[in-house]
């Protein structure tokens, strides 16, 4: 049936709906003009939409009561049970009319003469003939009966309006069979239509009561399951079996009444999209794909306003004017691109433009306006890091407010309003190429997968989506728990992920505290921030009914609900989010470490610093990227060979050296050393304690004359000492090192290969020659291009080069551009070496004539590929 | 027990037209009674979940028939030490706006029907922290029962604020 047709037949039914109950009011209370204002307009509607269709009948009939109605309402006519008879009957004929274009999509054959006549002589105030006169032969129902079921409708039709407001995304639905549905209401005694007898509409409050009781039955049926298994050769275990089949397919049965195609919750955008085409003048064209994609309508109701929201940042700020797209090289016409699908368990929901993409300047501008990072923590991060900015609170990046968006309603809510409901958002954008936003939410929120875990006897639900991965911490194992002054911190793939105990956060210790000899590691993602959760053991995943704690239980954040398992025992689900933002600040800062020690560490930036007191009260500090590990060893287990101390780690000899010389090595209790390890060597430097991690500035104001010490920097406020691990490195080994290095690295005879390592950052040229020298390369800094395009024209040679990527003056990839084109270096492998290794980073690395790309500060990575780089050079 | 069954058979005959009907329960020998109709169900020892962070008159959680029941330790939330060892203590289920709470008692008596003139208010000298949760008192021969009133019993805030 066409559209507008459909709409038609939905529209008039309802007015004619409405229309029985005014004119039955009317005929009750004939001098209201409001009423008879109201009855005259909705006739009026349905005669002028039939003319609009080409519906001479219909339209004939309308007419004919809208003169009628005309006349009593400029007070010509008295309102007369006569006159409301006969325009009743001429609403009954509509409706008569309209059912058959229903089923038959066309008027009937035939004519209204005797009843446009009648009406047309009530118009005239002629007595109306009472219908005595046969009706027309095709009228269904004896004029002289219409009251009577017409005052029954109203009766069944007056629920409705106020189901459709609740119950709006069902409707949506049941839009499509109204017609059939009303119909069959007004007009018992025509043929049910196949639509109307199909689909009934419910109120989604039963729905949910019904959700309720399933989910019930569903955790009374694990109960049962759970008992079964204890008790072989049950008599039982047939029937219960079947109860679990029934019982999932009542479960799915049930949240299938609940699913709803995505597409209702997009319904309103093309509409959207094409008003604020018009007032942006911009030409935009909305690319729905995945309308179908069924999701739990309360899940629906939920996305809906952070969509529209994003559909209309998209338009709005996504999107360039015409004239900047074709200078852009990209046709006039903007997409906006939604695309749903499922995957696992999850709604997958992408908001796409083809626009200009974040503008990272302005992000950055704004951040620094805002206070939010200073310019050398911006400078740290990625480009993807930056732009996640945009989530947060009171942050707008359009210059101008318009009418459409930046009215302060910003991405916070939208990100809060999604994790809410347990999903997450993501965002990706490449300046000019567009912003693709990425949401995940679960299906249902009725039913949930929970990992149940264990810690201090008693048990507890953590919502699977909030889980990355699950990591075994033991004593003695590789993964062990390190702890910098209480604080645990794990090592995992090169990033130290901040701990909490759940033990400690909820108080479950009675005071004292059980060292547990394995503890197993829930990696949980709460926004951008990755924590672990340290429990005692883990079970298994469940599927789990969320129900709401008591009220009196509502200021504890760290629950999001309660539920009921399938040992029929209680238990409590954590929530995430509230457990993130109890460690709050702390997070924060420890986040931001952890992505400073990954990602970059030049001077002025932000570094992880591990402090520590060793001789003196003055504090140390190492990058803490550079420290493998932090051990407390037995005082009684150092031994002395050849009058130094060494101590058994590992199976091997862990030489230990002390920062300053003459230290007395502890004599009993616990020696805390740093670990520094390099491939198969690792040696300990003996400290007096470990104070605190800290992110900070490193900028070395003073440089010291003492072997070992790189220099003094306000670190937290105090002046400290930089150590040169490079020199304990050294001293540990001493030359026997250099040999074994050699070997350690392969077949390229590290002796006397020349490097030149470009740098601008002083403390890292510090950092690395050392370490260089120690593997027995020949090493040569340069703290900019031009300074190392000096040492080429002065005629100095190299075996490979390092060099760094920002820097100022010329770049990296400019610098490797000049080598390859014309200087004496042409032949020369050169290294880049960057905290930014994309994969973008990295093509444009090889086409600058880059041999390698390597990240700072992964040592192991830079002597392997230096080692590698100069012998594929030598075979070549 | 038994003085308190005697006493049941001695008054119910007297019951006048405000009478009114409470479960009585004792907590450390004291009598206390809860209105008959918001009681739901009395259970004997349960599996209660603990809750971290919650309140400390908040015993727990169990499961009552696939609902969500809400424990709170009476002797806890009237300043009393804790119940012996030996006795694992009754439950009184009883419905507070639409949620159930289970009351963990001593021990559960019965029903008792107690007349109006019985009655007394708060008398001034009673400990603040029991005045807050009793709705008066019903002198019974040779005991006194002292109303628990629910709702205030559940509002915790005002207990930290006494």
């Amino acid at each position: 049936m066409d559209d507008l047709l459909r709409e038609f037949l939905t529209e008039s039914n309802e007015s004619l709906a409405v229309l029985d109950v005014e004119l039955v009011k009317l005929e009750k209370d004939p001098n209201d003009p409001q009423l008879l204002g109201n009855i005259f307009r909705l006739v009026h509607t349905i005669k002028g939409t039939c003319g609009f269709l080409g519906l001479p009948r219909l339209e004939g009939v309308a007419h004919a009561s809208e003169n009628v109605l005309g006349k009593v309402r400029d007070g010509d006519l008295p309102v007369t049970p006569a006159i409301i008879s006969v325009v009743l009957e001429s609403l009954d004929r509509i409706k008569w009319l309209l059912a058959t274009l229903e089923q038959t999509e066309a008027e009937p054959a035939g004519d209204d003469a005797d009843l446009i006549r009648r009406l047309n002589a009530a118009a005239n105030g002629e007595a109306a003939a009472p219908a005595a006169a046969a009706p027309a032969p095709v009228a269904p129902a004896p004029v002289a009966e219409a009251p009577a079921p017409v005052a029954a409708a109203p009766v069944a039709a007056a629920p409705e309006p106020a189901a459709i407001e609740e119950a709006a995304p069902v409707e949506m639905q049941a839009a499509a069979d109204k017609p059939a549905d009303k119909k069959e209401q007004v007009t018992g005694d025509i043929k049910d239509s196949s639509v109307a007898a199909q689909t009934i509409r419910v109120n989604v409050d039963l729905l949910e009561n019904l959700m309720t009781m399933v989910s019930e039955l569903v955790l009374t049926r694990n109960q049962l399951l759970q008992i079964l298994r204890s008790q072989k050769d049950s008599d039982f275990a047939a029937p219960l079996q079947r109860l679990n089949h029934v019982t999932s397919e009542l479960q799915e049965g049930v949240m299938k009444t609940r699913m709803q195609p995505i597409g209702n919750a997009w319904a309103k955008l093309p509409r959207l999209i094409r008003d604020l085409s018009h007032e942006l003048g911009k030409k935009i064209e909305l690319v729905m794909h995945g309308a179908e994609t069924e999701l739990d309508r309360q899940v629906l109701e939920l996305i809906k306003d952070p969509l529209t929201h994003m559909v209309r940042n998209s338009a709005d700020h996504g999107l360039e004017m015409p004239a900047d797209r074709k200078k852009a090289g990209k046709p006039e016409q903007g997409h906006v691109t939604l695309n749903a699908y499922h995957e696992g368990g999850h709604i997958i929901i992408e908001i796409a433009d083809d626009g200009r993409g974040l503008s990272l300047a302005k992000i950055k501008q704004k951040v620094l306006q805002n206070g939010l990072a200073t310019d050398s923590e911006l400078s740290a991060m990625s480009d993807q890091q930056i732009a996640q900015f945009i989530f947060r609170a009171g942050f707008s990046t359009a210059t101008k407010v318009t009418n459409v968006s930046g009215r302060g309603v910003g991405m916070d809510v939208v990100r809060t309003n999604i994790e809410k409901i347990g999903g997450t958002i993501e965002l990706k954008t490449q300046e000019g190429k567009g912003t693709t936003f990425t949401i995940k939410i679960p299906l249902t929120l009725a039913i949930v997968s929970a990992l149940i875990v264990e810690c201090a006897g008693e048990r507890f639900a953590i919502p699977q989506i909030s889980v990355l991965e699950l990591v075994r911490a033991a004593a003695g194992s590789e993964t062990t728990i390190e702890r910098v002054n209480q604080s645990p911190f794990l090592r995992l793939r090169n990033r130290l992920l901040p701990l909490v105990s759940l033990r400690d956060m909820l108080r479950l210790s009675n005071g004292e505290k059980e060292e547990n000899q394995e503890t197993f590691i829930v990696v949980t993602q709460v926004g951008n921030h990755t924590f672990g959760i340290m429990v005692d053991r883990v079970f298994d995943t469940e599927e789990i009914v969320v129900k709401p704690v008591a009220p009196i239980l509502r200021d504890v954040s760290m629950f999001s609900g309660n539920t009921i398992l399938g040992d029929g025992s209680v238990i409590m689900i954590l929530d995430p989010n509230g457990i993130a933002t109890a460690i709050g600040e702390a997070m924060g800062e420890t986040e931001a470490a952890a992505a400073a020690a990954s990602a970059t560490s030049t001077s002025g930036e932000r570094v992880a610093l591990l402090l520590f007191r060793a001789g003196g009260d003055a504090p140390k500090a190492v990058p803490l990227a550079l420290v493998s590990r932090l051990e407390e060893v037995e005082a009684n287990s150092i031994e002395f060979s050849n009058g130094r101390p060494v101590v058994q780690y590992r199976g091997k000899l862990m030489p230990l050296v002390s920062v300053e010389p003459g230290y007395d090595v502890k004599r009993e209790g616990r020696q805390p050393v740093l670990v520094f390890a390099d491939r198969q060597h690792s040696m300990g430097l003996l400290v007096d304690e470990i104070v605190d991690i800290v992110e900070d500035h490193l900028n070395v104001e003073l440089v010291a004359d003492r072997p070992g010490t790189l220099g003094t920097a306000i670190i937290a406020g105090k002046a400290t000492d930089v150590i040169d691990t490079g020199h304990f490195v050294t001293m540990a080994f001493g030359d026997w090192f250099k040999a074994k290095t050699a070997e350690g690295y392969g077949d390229a005879k590290a002796g006397n290969r020349r490097v030149l390592l470009i740098d601008d950052s002083a403390f890292f040229r510090n950092l690395l020659s050392p370490l260089l020298q120690v593997a027995g390369y020949e090493v040569t800094t340069a703290e900019s291009a031009n300074q190392a395009l000096g040492l080429c024209e002065a005629g100095k040679d190299f075996d490979v080069i390092v060099s760094d990527i920002e820097m100022p003056g010329m770049n990296g990839f400019e610098f490797a551009e000049t080598v390859r084109k014309s200087s004496r270096w042409q032949d020369t492998p050169i290294v880049a070496m960057s905290s930014h290794t994309s994969a973008k980073d990295m093509d444009r690395g090889r086409t600058a004539g880059f041999a390698d790309y390597i990240p700072k500060f992964d040592r192991d990575a830079l002597l392997q590929t230096l080692s590698q780089t100069i012998a594929s050079r030598g075979a070549a | 027990m038994s003085n308190v069954r005697d006493f049941a058979t001695g008054t119910s005959g007297v019951a006048s037209g405000d009478a009114r009907d409470f479960v009585t329960m004792t907590i450390a020998d004291q009598l206390f009674g809860i209105p008959v109709l918001t009681v739901q169900d009395v259970l004997g020892p349960q599996r209660i979940t603990r809750i971290p962070l919650a309140p400390a008159e908040v015993a727990g959680a169990l499961n009552l028939r696939g609902r969500i029941v809400t424990a709170i330790d009476v002797r806890r939330r009237l300043s009393l030490p804790p119940r012996a060892a030996d006795n694992q203590g009754m439950s009184v289920v009883v419905d507070h706006k639409g949620e159930l709470y289970s009351l963990i008692v001593d021990a559960v008596g019965e029903v008792l029907s107690l007349p109006g003139d019985a009655y007394e208010r708060n008398p001034t000298t009673l400990d603040p922290r029991w005045r807050e949760v009793s709705g008066g008192i019903y002198r019974l021969q040779g005991k006194l029962l002292v109303v628990l009133e629910v709702a205030r019993m559940l509002d915790f805030k005002r207990a930290e604020a006494a």
